[in-house]
């Protein structure tokens, strides 16, 4: 079929036509021309330079945060900061990582759930070298901490934040009971039982009982009970000790929590204990402020600390490096961002973190008195008491962390639900040996 | 250049549209299916591995693929089915002289434009547990407290009402603009014979309505099937696994475990599920259609 087109249809058809192609294309172009952009060669010497530095929403990014101008001041480079919640930085970053993207500078990961993965893609630049340009930089770090951020001799980040599992408790409920702070696993789940009063709102105890956030807390129970993970290669959920650990986790959270704990990671297990409605609670010392600031918590003035309670297996517990900081393989500005990465580690900056609460990795930092002056003298007791029975690991130091916790988590909820924990820790158990044999 | 124009117009005019297609979805899905007989698992440094079957195999014989698979079916087929109904009662209730029914329209808009995100934090804190308006609600009428999202048992149901809450209006819409545009002889006729009102709804107005319930369903299938953001933004396929449907799971292989092939493979055989589905429906619409 032939038919006449007037100029006008004409013009109109491939003003349509072009405008749609080039449409496409320039949506198609977008990315990498953005990229260019925000990561061309900055020019070197006196010239501003900016890098970007992609963190976590955590206490250690809003206490940097306001020291950022010094930092500026003192070497003429900008630092941008990208933050994310925990789980969404590990998926960002690794997946801007492996689009080989040149815009991350430097990075806050979590060297026991990312740090093997990551270093294993080749996503970090390696310190190596700048550390011995400075001599012996790395000497006041926390060994077992400085420990999780090498692979064999190659050192790809540095640790900034520590923490370890420290029990929170309600001065004000254990002094009307005449009681003290439990010393063991057992005085825990007493006091818990005598003081837990659901008709009132209030339960004896809660932490988290999420699949998989649960598992980085629990640790510190498995330790205690004298289990753990595994042992040379061998996955070792279903021993006795183990499935003794998760049953106590467990019945603690069935009998003597709140409704919900299935759901609970930190935020929602805080909410619980920081409304004044559960006398104990165990998580992580880093975000002890979430309980103690009053503007975030009701019962702040009532909170107190002691070390992790001893177990049959005696007093061991989780105190393993949380955050370390990093400098992408692929920046284009890696000097720059050494200089951030030295500033941010250095015994200045930390102690000026660790007076705003942060728990720093530098060995003379935490001798310092100035250094503990923040905390709480109770929280400084226990997390000293902590650090002399800490394992430096609060999860299985892997590769495939994230399925690996998923299995174990998925034993924790079998025992919250009251479910046959002994089939469900074979069944894990399983799967997580499956995980090692592939790696 | 007019000339060329003129001769190719019919190339010319859906290229935009062709390369769109191109770009934004055959080769999105190639690769996946490509990457689902390869192990990678994101890496820079090992390039994907070629493993023939191997990842669709070790899909059928995951058990939690299979839970996945039911939770899909499960969460799907209810939600629908409960919304189809309630849809179509509220379009007939519509479809009578209420007073407001601009106003009731627009408010029915409203779960729908809101950002699904938003609606499940929203539906987060009614569901709580401890503070949640869910379960003042349920005391108030002297029922005993549920657990909602946090129970295993619980979560699918308490799931189904947030999407049925978000998309029951949207059938009821669907649905009125085909009740307005229906013949009005039929029913003149079906009165003429004293049937009851019952009689014309179903033997009357059903099967007339038949195209447009179709398509509403087709709609709300493929959508269901495939719902993320909701179950992601509530639970995140917990309280462990009781709400991982295959789209989360999928999700969970990619970016959790970073086993991309395995998800790959997951994903070829959710496209291959709903492609089905959706053919089905379109030939059962299809002869609806041809009876009118």
């Amino acid at each position: 079929m032939k038919k006449k087109w007037n100029c006008f249809q004409k013009l109109c058809f491939s003003l349509v036509a072009l405008i749609g192609v080039s449409a496409v294309l320039a949506a198609c172009s977008g990315g990498p021309k953005k990229d260019e952009v925000t990561t061309g060669e900055q020019p070197s010497g006196n010239e501003p330079q900016t890098i970007r530095l992609v963190a976590a929403n955590h206490p250690w990014t809003e206490a940097i945060m306001p020291l950022l101008p010094d930092f500026e001041k003192e070497t003429g480079i900008t630092v941008k900061v990208d933050s994310y919640f925990e789980d969404q930085l590990s998926q960002k970053t690794s997946v801007e990582f492996a689009a080989n993207a040149k815009s991350i500078d430097v990075v806050l990961f979590r060297p026991l759930q990312d740090g093997k993965q990551f270093e294993k893609n080749g996503y970090f630049a390696s310190l190596n070298e700048y550390v011995s340009q400075q001599g012996n930089s790395t000497d006041d770090f926390v060994p077992s901490a400085l420990g999780s951020v090498k692979n064999g001799d190659n050192l790809y980040g540095l640790p900034v934040v520590t923490e370890s599992t420290v029990l929170y408790y309600r001065k004000d409920i254990l002094e009307k009971a005449g009681l003290q702070p439990p010393k063991t696993l057992d005085e825990l789940k007493e006091q818990a039982e005598k003081l837990s009063d659901p008709q009132n709102g209030l339960y004896g105890f809660v932490a988290r009982g999420k699949r998989s956030p649960a598992v980085t807390q629990f640790s510190s129970f498995l330790y205690s009970h004298g289990a753990d993970f595994m042992k040379d290669g061998q996955a070792t959920l279903n021993t006795p000790e183990a499935i003794q650990a998760f049953e106590y986790y467990g019945g603690l959270l069935k009998d003597y929590g709140p409704p919900g704990t299935l759901n609970m990671s930190w935020p929602e297990a805080m909410a619980v204990f920081t409304q004044g409605k559960a006398v104990f609670y165990t998580d992580a010392s880093a975000l002890y402020t979430n309980a103690t600031d009053p503007s975030k918590s009701g019962v702040a003035d009532q909170v107190g600390f002691a070390p992790f309670p001893a177990g049959p297996g005696g007093n061991k517990v989780a105190a393993p490096p949380a955050w370390a900081i990093a400098i992408g393989a692929n920046s284009e500005k890696k000097d720059a961002a050494w200089q951030f990465v030295k500033w941010v580690t250095s015994k200045e900056v930390v102690l000026n973190l660790q007076a705003d609460g942060i728990t720093g990795a530098l060995t003379s930092v935490w001798e310092m008195p100035e250094g503990v002056a923040h905390f709480p003298e109770d929280l400084t007791e226990a997390i000293v008491e902590n650090n002399k029975h800490g394992v430096p690991y609060d999860r299985p130091a892997i590769i495939n962390v994230g399925e690996a916790r998923d299995a174990i988590g998925d034993v924790i909820n079998a025992a919250i639900e009251g479910k046959d924990v002994k089939a469900a820790a074979e069944k894990s158990n399983a799967t997580f040996q499956a995980i090692l044999d592939k790696e | 250049m007019l000339y060329w124009i003129d001769k190719n117009v019919k190339w010319i005019y859906p290229l935009p549209a062709v390369l769109f297609v191109g770009l934004m979805m055959i080769f999105p899905i190639g690769y996946t299916f490509w990457l689902s007989f390869h192990e990678w698992s994101m890496s820079n440094i090992t390039p994907p591995l070629w493993v023939t079957l191997d990842n669709y195999m070790s899909l059928f014989k995951d058990e939690l693929f299979r839970e996945s698979l039911w939770i899909t079916f499960y969460f799907t087929v209810v939600a629908v089915g409960v919304q189809t109904v309630l849809g179509i009662l509220l379009a007939l209730l519509m479809n009578k002289h209420i007073i407001g029914k601009g106003l009731v329209k627009t408010l029915f808009l409203l779960p729908m434009i809101a950002t699904p995100v938003a609606v499940g934090l929203v539906w987060v804190l009614i569901y709580e547990p401890n503070v949640g308006v869910a379960n003042i609600f349920l005391q108030a009428l002297g029922l005993p407290v549920q657990e909602w999202l946090a129970s295993p048992d619980l979560v699918i149901p308490s799931l189904i009402l947030i999407d049925v809450w978000e998309w029951t209006p949207m059938i009821a819409l669907i649905v009125l603009a085909g009740l307005v545009s229906l013949p009005k002889d039929p029913y003149e006729a079906a009165i003429v014979d004293g049937a009851s009102g019952l009689q014309i709804f179903w033997n009357i107005t059903l099967p007339l309505l038949k195209p447009a319930i179709y398509s509403a369903v087709l709609l709300r299938l493929i959508d269901a099937l495939k719902t993320f953001d909701i179950i992601y933004a509530t639970t995140q396929g917990g309280p462990g696994t009781s709400s991982q449907t295959l789209n989360i799971y999928g999700y969970v292989l990619g970016f959790q475990y970073f086993q991309i092939g395995k998800a790959s493979a997951l994903l070829m055989v959710f496209f291959a599920i709903v492609l089905s589905l959706s053919i089905l429906v379109i030939s059962l619409r299809k002869k609806a259609g041809a009876s009118l």
